[in-house]
């Protein structure tokens, strides 16, 4: 940790950041954090339809990772694909808290319209692809991505993440296998969170290291302390050029800890109650980026604190609007299944019902 | 994406020098055409690039199309059926080829949990077709033979296509590849290189729509309803039963599975009042049962006799010839159920 020395007021900033990228990273982190708060409290009131998966003590490394790729609004950049706890991932490209707000209580104008759950909405123009639930799949699709930069010569890299649980999915196995031997632009956020629901890491797999597995596969590898926003963002960058210079496939693994249950019903019964503590009082992504920014003079406790402010006040508003929001028609429930317009209802939906109607 | 001078082997484009084309051969003619008029199509399989696959029907495409456009593969259906749903996702139009069909539940999850619902999720189109050589009658066995169209029928958002004739594989292989939606197509192997399917095949640039029957005969009795491999099998016993029962059999080739032609099959019925579904793949769960339903909501006064199938057995396919013969659906079988509808 960063804080016990005084560092000299305005250390050098690595890995080619400024000050403006640090400030906004730290934005991102904590719009993160906040989001998920304030989606607790609606939860709470049951104004979230199905369940609530945190990312507490891994938004660090879902920020600073995404923070790697280069990123646009007009679908020429980068492309991500997040796993449930990513959701610092989407925000940093661009996706809006009130998306996210809409998506979790299904509303008729959420970016899934109602149809796909939590963060599972996508944006090409920003650069992120939906995850679907079955674990590792995200992973040959995004080895697709990078195929089709490779293919038209595009100068684009793509970036998929997944729990370590996912990382035993024969879709992880032949996807990264398949980028590999194309040497696609592509990097694999692997993070080691200890447990997968319930399964920790030990009865996941026999590696010690989730990295280890890159050799096997012929890329490159790097393991990096999750709960550094910097370290994280330098093992990231690294990948992200490597992968736009025609270096292929990296695995980088970010070693951190769930900090909650699975979900939000799940009561960590399996979780010892000192590790939770440990890695909140010591661990936690936030306060040690915060202190890294303040003790190396880069950013003075004032500044972030107004920072914090903006992004409440950001976030209330976005609250309010997208709960305002409109609850789908049932009758949109046959839309988008074919690109020919929607599919017909049964007979016992028509009015007067005639069972010679479709 | 770059483009390749494209220069096209003899054997490829029969139809020019105006002979007749196996279905194979059309197949192959319909995927180069797409090749070369839609620079963001291109191919993805197990051993398809120099040596042309395993039935040879890409044969050719990789020295004309270069290694970024017919792609081999790792032995991996989840990994490139997944990847061709990435590629998707940034415009282009995968076709990948299951080296046989049986391997495509490999990629199950991917296809009916993935690709499948992608736009329906907001994810955008899918134009994916994922194609390979199905069904019995050539001695494969059980991993080699099968008819998984029923696995898939059940999966609202995917096309399911099935051709019968040179001509229909062609251009419904090219209505697949520009359909917005993913298609899984069917190629029987039976038929692939079948002397008597040989045909001479349009020169103009043709498709065949999606989710259109065809009749395949004219007839007043009674109807079949069939696809693919069996719709040869009711053409031979039509024409047994014209000649020895003097009976006049309509076949209405489906060629489309998913969506199903249902007007097509009704207006048949409502023309002959007798039906006959026959399909290759197995009973319990096949296509004939949904088929018959719905003739059943929607024609019911229009039968006069009940609707029978006749379909493969239920039990995996078997290899030694006997027990295949047994298993298959035979002309014999269509023969006798059809005597009886007209009978009843
Ligand atoms: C193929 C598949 N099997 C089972 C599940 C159910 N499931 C959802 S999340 C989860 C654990 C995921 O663990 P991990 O990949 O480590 O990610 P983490 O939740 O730790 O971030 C399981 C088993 C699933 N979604 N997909």
């Amino acid at each position: 940790m960063a804080t016990k020395t005084k560092a000299t007021p305005q250390a050098a900033i690595p890995h080619g950041l400024d000050r403006g990228g640090l400030l906004e990273m730290y934005r991102l982190v904590r719009l993160t954090r906040s989001l998920e708060e304030k989606l607790e409290n609606l939860f709470r009131q049951s104004k979230v339809v199905g369940g609530l998966f945190r990312s507490l003590g891994q938004e660090g490394e879902s920020v600073a990772s995404a923070f790697a790729l280069r990123r646009r609004d007009d679908g020429t950049g980068d492309m991500l694909s997040p796993l449930i706890r990513n959701l610092g991932s989407m925000l940093t490209m661009g996706a809006t808290p009130g998306e996210v707000v809409r998506q979790y209580m299904a509303k008729g104008d959420s970016p899934a319209r109602g149809k796909e759950l939590n963060i599972h909405f996508t944006d090409y123009r920003r650069g992120f692809i939906g995850q679907i639930s079955p674990l590792g799949d995200l992973v040959p699709v995004m080895a697709g991505v990078a195929l089709t930069f490779k293919q038209r010569g595009e100068d684009r890299v793509g970036m998929v993440y997944l729990g370590d649980g996912a990382t035993s999915t024969g879709a992880f196995h032949e996807g990264i296998n398949f980028a590999a031997v194309q040497k696609l632009p592509l990097v694999v956020i692997v993070e080691a969170n200890q447990y997968a629901y319930t399964t920790p890491t030990r009865l996941q797999t026999a590696v010690k290291s989730f990295v280890d597995k890159a050799p096997g596969y012929g890329i490159a590898g790097e393991s990096v302390d999750g709960n550094d926003v910097l370290a994280v963002y330098g093992a990231a960058k690294r990948a992200v050029d490597r992968a736009r210079s025609g270096g292929g496939v990296t695995l980088v693994e970010v070693v951190t800890y769930r900090r909650r249950g699975h979900a939000q019903h799940d009561n960590q019964s399996y979780q010892p109650p000192e590790d939770i503590e440990r890695w909140a009082a010591t661990n936690d992504p936030l306060d040690r980026y915060l202190a890294t920014l303040t003790s190396n003079g880069w950013a003075t406790a004032d500044e972030l604190a107004k920072i914090d402010a903006e992004v409440d006040a950001h976030l209330e508003n976005e609250i309010r609007d997208a709960e305002a929001g409109p609850m789908p028609a049932p009758e949109s429930t046959l839309d988008d299944v074919y690109a020919s317009g929607p599919v017909a209802a049964p007979w016992t939906r028509h009015e007067p019902a005639d069972p010679k109607l479709a | 994406m770059p483009t390749q001078t494209m220069t096209r082997p003899e054997h490829v484009r029969l139809t020019e020098e105006g002979k007749p084309v196996t279905l194979l051969e059309a197949i192959r003619e319909g995927i180069w055409e797409e090749m070369e008029r839609d620079p963001s199509v291109f191919l993805m399989g197990e051993d398809i690039g120099a040596y042309g696959g395993a039935f040879k029907v890409t044969e050719g495409m990789q020295q004309a199309f270069g290694q970024l456009r017919v792609i081999d593969t790792p032995i991996s259906e989840i990994g490139f059926t997944g990847a061709a749903a990435g590629a998707a996702h940034m415009g282009m139009r995968p076709v990948i080829e299951m080296q046989f069909i049986d391997f495509i539940s490999c990629a199950y999850d991917m296809i009916t949990n993935y690709v499948a619902t992608s736009r329906y999720r907001g994810s955008g189109p899918q134009p994916i077709v994922i194609r390979g050589p199905s069904g019995g009658y050539v001695r494969g066995g059980p991993f080699h033979s099968q008819n998984p169209e029923a696995a898939f029928f059940h999966t609202p958002g995917l096309k399911i296509v099935y051709p019968s004739t040179a001509r229909d594989a062609k251009g419904l292989i090219k209505a697949a590849i520009r359909d917005d939606d993913p298609v899984l197509f069917f190629e029987h192997k039976w038929l692939y290189r079948r002397p008597q399917l040989r045909e001479v095949l349009p020169n103009e640039d043709y498709i065949v729509p999606i989710g259109e029957a065809r009749v395949h005969r004219e007839g007043t009795d009674l109807t079949i309803v069939t696809y693919a491999a069996t719709v040869h099998k009711s053409q031979e016993a039509a024409e047994v039963l014209e000649k020895e029962d003097g009976l006049q059999v309509e076949i209405i080739d489906l060629r489309t599975i998913l969506p199903l032609d249902e007007d097509a099959i009704i207006r048949s019925v409502k023309k002959t009042n007798r039906l006959l579904i026959v399909h290759e793949d197995t009973r319990t769960g096949g296509i004939a049962g949904e088929i018959a339903m719905r003739v059943s909501e929607k024609a019911f006064e229009w039968l006069d006799a009940p609707i029978l199938r006749v379909t493969a057995l239920d039990a995996p396919v078997p290899y030694s010839p006997p027990l295949e013969d047994y298993f298959l659906p035979q002309t014999e079988d269509i023969v006798k159920a059809a005597r009886h509808l007209a009978a009843y």
